[in-house]
């Protein structure tokens, strides 16, 4: 095995690839070797590391210097003064955006030093296009473990004492859903990897279908064992492609090294994997929908019971767990689910991915211990609100998730608190607001989504949603009337209780939460008419204040709509019948002299 | 008792079946949840969620529908949780409905009304945008109107499912869903057999029969037109339902005299030509099987069956009998033969028929179907729409005296009579093939075998030494599944009965519609079936060649059974059709 001085870490993940990371690896390695470092620099092509707004990123060990926004232009620099002379290129050291300090190891970044990193331990680390280097991180020892030291019930007994539950939304207990498979009648059973990740912002899967596939691999084996089936799927989104190709080429590898297929390790035990691409309706994240998917049917849910454990694929006993789950397998068979417990809080064991985005400094992808409030997430790592504006609420598990303000901040970030505060876990979203959201505005935005991925198999979802999106809609026109508040509760309630899946019941969430902590805000939409937070357009209008203005006509140039007209030493007027509230005077008035009303 | 299971329904104790569903528990022990997908043994999917329900320690409200019982089980159903829910429900339904029930052609029968009327739907809270709707009505036979459409996918189910053609399913998702053929194509333009099983499946008016009454009401007008009528043998066992009568209920006689009322100038059976249909058929099969013709030899009554066929099972057109319908040989003697006869000119006489069908409605305007020199058939009415007539036109059925039908065209015996059940055409044909075959008087004329419910049925016949395998198969699932067998070679039949409705035409696409509940409780196509083999019992005569019409219409005209002129009027080929060709 070749020895390396340095190693070059270029994240190719879809982030970092969308903004440009390829280019950046292509100069790395042709600067390398003009410079004759081929044999003692290593460029490692790896999957996310989870600021991917900074990217592309790069980071370079032994130091572990953590470069953020790498231009192919900037790639000399760096390897003539990091890697040959030694000198770390300050200037595009990672920042913190209110200190301004720069950190010369990535461990000493807040972003990234309050993680835990179980589900994500190998994303921005390895190539995953090389199944030694994942071998050589203790990958595939847990399968190994599993398979010549451990009896199926023993690995799902592991499971079940860890308390792990799942990451893809329900959190229903991992330990369990496997012990009703295995309990199940019949010769041929299934394991299906959800990889459907649909929620907007959402990428912890991505992520680790992208960094470490081999775990998901590994981790469907592992279960396969427990339940005795030797058939797995894995069933991804189509507008995936980096995941897809890395999939393909670990399923390859690793039945190359005979880690997949027949008699693995020599112990007689059979599994294989195959790929089944999604064409990204939502709905296909809830399982039954997705067996229907496999299955070549219109991706539509069912009522459970009969649950796909009992009932899955063709029929058959099935377990479906989602990527995220699957990544913390293998970790909690090597290490023990006493290990495993020992994270998190007394209901929520080990750690959550969250796809944190919205008005916040860092967006992005962390893994923090489960209970660990949201003030510590919003604040300590991610670094607090955008702008200096003040916090209003934020929405966690993705479009069917509640909003939760301010006074929520301390609550831990478990299971059941979620719930009982309106929302939920759902697969991890965080999308963090400000002043300036309006959160009946918000309301609709979500709903918008979730309606529009409704399935349509029953109405309460089908037409439930529409109706609800048209009160909001009205609202948020200054239609809103007497009562409607009422109303959206009442339709919101039963659309809750009466549709057929998990998209429908907790479509209604962002609009209950909002109506429980914000109900202030729809009352003056409805009977002000007047959106506080000024995002609603048709509930504002723009003015300028004589006082401040300088007449410096700025605004008037700006003005696409010609909306507003003034003279030399007058103040400036807008034209309201004109104006089509586009913003953009009130963005360039360098007096802040245009207010929104 | 290890296969019973006892749950409290409603503080309702009542042991079931463990395989039974929380519905089914529940109508055992008199209790009423509404449902509306719900379609017995055809579409079960919990989707409309009406039969919702809370079982104690669950967490959200279930689907009594699907849901399966379970030992100790409490199940309530009408807390005002369980309430709030249907009628919320059943709201947000008719807040994307037209509303247009009293000119519906489904007002009285439908069952979204009904239920909007049991729920105590008084006012809708939460009324909005309408979906975008299609109307259809290219087919000949079919017409989707999704306005009125509630998504419950009971015809989803039945064309998928039933009949194994599948060729309407949801398009687009959420308030856009429609159920439609794919691309939103026409029902025209996409293998449909028009059958119409979707529209009996339908529990409001979204589907329905392609309306020929205006026409043929034209035709009765006209001074100048010799209106003609047959009625199909499964009219006179459901015709009543329409005017209150039990199912199945025999009104033969009743129909000549509402017929005459109604203004038409003769009125015929098309028992008589289902006859002549026994006495064609059974010749070319006793040809093929005699002189090495292509065997087996399938029946080719049900125009369903006969579009399926060149849609999707093309290698066995050579299989099918070159005979045509009993509809269209009748079609074409009338306009020939009858015309001659009474000394009209055929080009004054309009020719309508009574079915149980709506692909007869398409089968008449097949280009085969002009033999006379005219369309042999003009117009073709279901069951529903006579019965919409005679309303219309104040006649009573309840309350006429018997008549007869004309002669000589209405002259027919217990054989004509049983085409209209499935096995009846198997049934007649084998009495003839027997007599003519054995020159012998057959003494057990009831092949029982092939009569009943059963979706496929197989007997050996032994016809003095001569052992003929026979089949019976109706629905077209079941007709998929005996030619399968019959393709790799797993079955070696020498005749085959195929019915593309399920029952035969008793159950045809052109019936009385019953509501879920009633489905529920009967089997209509037995109750109707039962009244078809009564009415062949009561029949003088039951054997198709002892018909006297008969053997006159071959004296005076035809000359004899697969004779030239036969050739000419009464037989026909079908052809190969592409599955999607609008898609090429």
């Amino acid at each position: 095995m070749e020895i390396y001085r340095a190693h070059v870490l270029v994240c190719k993940g879809t982030g970092c690839t969308a903004s440009g990371s390829e280019a950046v690896l292509d100069a790395f390695e042709k600067e390398i070797e003009k410079k004759g470092l081929s044999k003692e620099v290593k460029v490692v092509q790896t999957g996310c590391l989870g600021l991917c707004e900074l990217g592309p990123n790069v980071l370079i060990y032994p130091e572990g210097s953590y470069y953020c926004t790498v231009k192919p232009e900037d790639v000399p620099e760096i390897v003539e003064e990091h890697l040959l002379k030694g000198r770390i290129v300050e200037r595009l050291l990672y920042k913190e955006p209110d200190t301004k300090e720069r950190f010369r190891s990535l461990m000493d970044i807040d972003f990234y030093k309050k993680q835990k990193r179980i589900a994500l331990r190998h994303c921005g680390l390895i190539n995953p296009e090389i199944i030694e280097e994942y071998i050589a991180n203790d990958g595939y020892a847990a399968l190994a473990k599993a398979l010549t030291q451990m009896k199926p019930q023993e690995v799902i007994d592991e499971i079940k004492k860890s308390g792990l539950r799942g990451r893809g939304g329900g959190g229903f207990p991992t330990g369990n859903k496997w012990q009703f498979a295995a309990n199940a009648e019949g010769d041929i059973k299934y394991v299906v990897c959800n990889a459907d990740e649909g929620d907007p912002g959402a990428f912890m899967d991505r992520s680790v279908l992208e960094g470490d596939p081999h775990t998901i691999l590994e981790a469907m084996e592992i279960a396969g064992y427990a339940i005795g089936a030797s058939e797995g799927y894995i069933y991804v989104r189509a507008e995936y492609p980096i995941a897809v190709k890395r999939l393909e080429i670990a399923i390859e590898q690793a039945r190359n090294h005979g880690l997949l297929g027949e008699n693995i390790f020599g112990t007689g035990f059979n599994f294989d994997i195959f790929l089944r691409l999604g064409s990204g309706a939502f709905v296909c994240g809830e399982e039954t929908a997705l067996l229907a998917s496999v299955e070549g049917r219109r991706g539509e849910p069912r009522p459970r019971p009969p649950f796909p454990a009992n009932k899955g694929l063709w029929g058959k006993p099935t377990i479906i767990n989602n990527v995220e789950t699957f990544a913390n397998v293998p970790e909690i068979i090597l290490k023990g689910a006493d290990w495993f417990s020992s994270i998190g809080s007394e209901k929520s064991k080990g750690t959550k991915v969250f796809a944190v985005g919205g008005k916040i400094n860092h967006t992005g992808l962390v893994e923090i211990p489960m209970g660990t409030p949201l003030r510590e997430v919003i604040y300590d790592i991610c670094g607090g609100i955008a702008n200096n504006k003040k916090f209003k609420a934020v929405q966690t598990g993705g479009p069917s998730g509640g909003c939760l303000p301010a006074s929520l901040l301390d609550m831990p970030i478990e299971y059941d608190t979620l719930v009982q505060a309106g929302s939920m876990m759902g697969s991890g979203g965080m999308i963090v607001m400000d002043e300036d959201n309006c959160m009946v505005d918000i309301a609709k935005f979500f709903l918008t989504f979730t309606q529009e991925e409704s399935c349509g198999k029953c109405p309460p979802c089908r037409i439930g949603t529409k109706r609800m999106l048209e009160i909001l809609e009205r609202i948020t026109n200054g239609e809103g009337r007497e009562g409607d508040i009422e109303l959206l509760e009442n339709l919101a309630n039963s659309v809750k209780a009466s549709a057929l899946c998990g998209l429908g019941q907790t479509a209604p969430n962002p609009v209950l939460s909002t109506i429980r902590y914000f109900r202030d805000e729809y009352e003056a939409h409805i009977r002000d008419k007047k959106c506080p937070a000024g995002a609603c357009k048709a509930l504002i209008h723009y003015e300028v204040v004589p006082e401040k203005c300088k007449s410096c006509g700025v605004c008037a140039k700006v003005c696409p709509a010609g909306a507003i007209s003034g003279e030399r030493k007058q103040p400036y007027k807008i034209d309201t019948d004109k104006c089509i509230k586009c913003n953009s005077c009130f963005d360039r008035c360098p007096f802040d002299a245009i207010v929104k009303i | 008792m290890g296969n019973m299971v006892t749950l409290t329904i409603d503080g309702v104790k009542v042991e079931v079946s463990k395989d039974a569903t929380v519905l089914e528990a529940a109508r055992k022990a008199g209790i009423r949840i509404p449902t509306l997908c719900f379609l017995k043994g055809v579409n079960e999917i919990g989707a409309c969620r009406m039969c919702v329900v809370e079982v104690k320690g669950g967490k959200a409200l279930q689907t009594a529908c699907v849901l399966p019982v379970s030992e100790g089980m409490e199940v309530i159903t009408n807390s005002p949780a369980v309430r709030e829910s249907r009628k919320v429900t059943l709201e947000l339904l008719l807040s994307d409905h037209n509303l247009e029930c009293p000119t519906c052609i489904r007002n009285l029968n439908c069952e979204l009304q009904k239920l909007s009327e049991e729920l105590g739907i008084k006012s809708l809270r939460y009324p909005g945008e309408k979906s975008k709707s299609q109307y259809d009505d290219f087919s000949p036979s079919i017409v989707r109107d999704t306005s009125k459409c509630i998504l419950c996918r009971r015809c989803v189910s039945t064309c998928h499912d039933v009949q194994s053609v599948g060729v309407i399913s949801p398009n687009y998702r959420g308030f856009n869903t429609v159920i439609a053929p794919v691309y939103d194509m026409s029902l025209n333009d996409v293998p449909c057999t028009n059958c119409g099983q979707c529209i009996t499946a339908c529990p409001v008016g979204a589907l329905k029969e392609k309306d020929d009454t205006d026409r043929v009401w034209q035709a009765l007008a006209d001074p100048e037109k010799f209106v003609v009528v047959q009625t199909a043998p499964a009219i006179r066992v459901s015709l009543g339902e329409e005017f209150g009568k039990k199912r199945g209920a025999i009104v033969t006689n009743k129909m000549p005299a509402a017929l005459r009322r109604l203004g038409f100038d003769k009125v015929f059976d098309t028992d008589f030509s289902a006859d002549l249909t026994i006495m064609e058929e059974g010749s070319e099969f006793l040809d093929r099987l005699q002189n090495g013709g292509k065997l087996p030899l399938i029946t080719s009554c049900s125009p369903g069956w006969i579009k399926f066929c060149e849609h999707y099972y093309p290698e066995f057109l050579e299989n099918v009998s070159t005979c045509k319908s009993p509809q269209q040989m009748f079609g074409a003697l009338v306009k020939t033969y009858y015309a001659e006869k009474i000394g009209i000119d055929p080009a004054k006489i309009f020719s309508v028929s009574i079915m149980p069908c709506t692909a007869k409605k398409y089968e008449c305007q097949r280009p085969e179907m002009f033999s006379s020199g005219y369309q042999d058939v003009d117009a073709v009415l279901t069951t529903r729409e006579i019965s919409r007539m005679l309303k219309e036109a104040g006649i009573n059925l309840n309350t006429l005296p018997d008549e007869d039908f004309d002669e000589p065209l209405g002259i027919s015996t217990g054989a004509g009579a049983i085409f209209g059940a499935t096995g009846g055409v198997m049934e007649a044909a084998l009495r003839t093939v027997y007599e003519i075959v054995t020159k012998k008087e057959l003494k057990n004329i009831d092949f029982t075998q092939v009569r009943g419910v059963e979706g496929v049925k197989e007997a050996t016949i032994d016809i003095d030494g001569l052992k003929v395998n026979v089949a019976v198969a109706h629905g077209l699932s079941n007709a998929r599944a005996v030619l399968e067998r019959v393709k790799n070679g797993e079955a070696n039949y020498h005749f085959i009965e195929i019915m593309a409705c399920p029952g035969g035409c008793v159950g045809g696409g052109g019936q009385p519609i019953l509501s879920s509940d009633e489905r529920w409780e009967i089997d209509y196509r037995e109750e109707r079936a039962k009244a078809i083999y009564e009415v062949d019992r009561n029949m003088p005569l039951r054997k198709s060649h002892e018909n006297p019409a008969i053997k006159a219409v071959y004296e005076e005209f035809l000359g004899k059974p697969l004779g030239e002129k036969s050739h000419e009027l009464l037989h026909t080929h079908y052809v190969k059709r592409e599955l999607y060709p609008v898609m090429k």
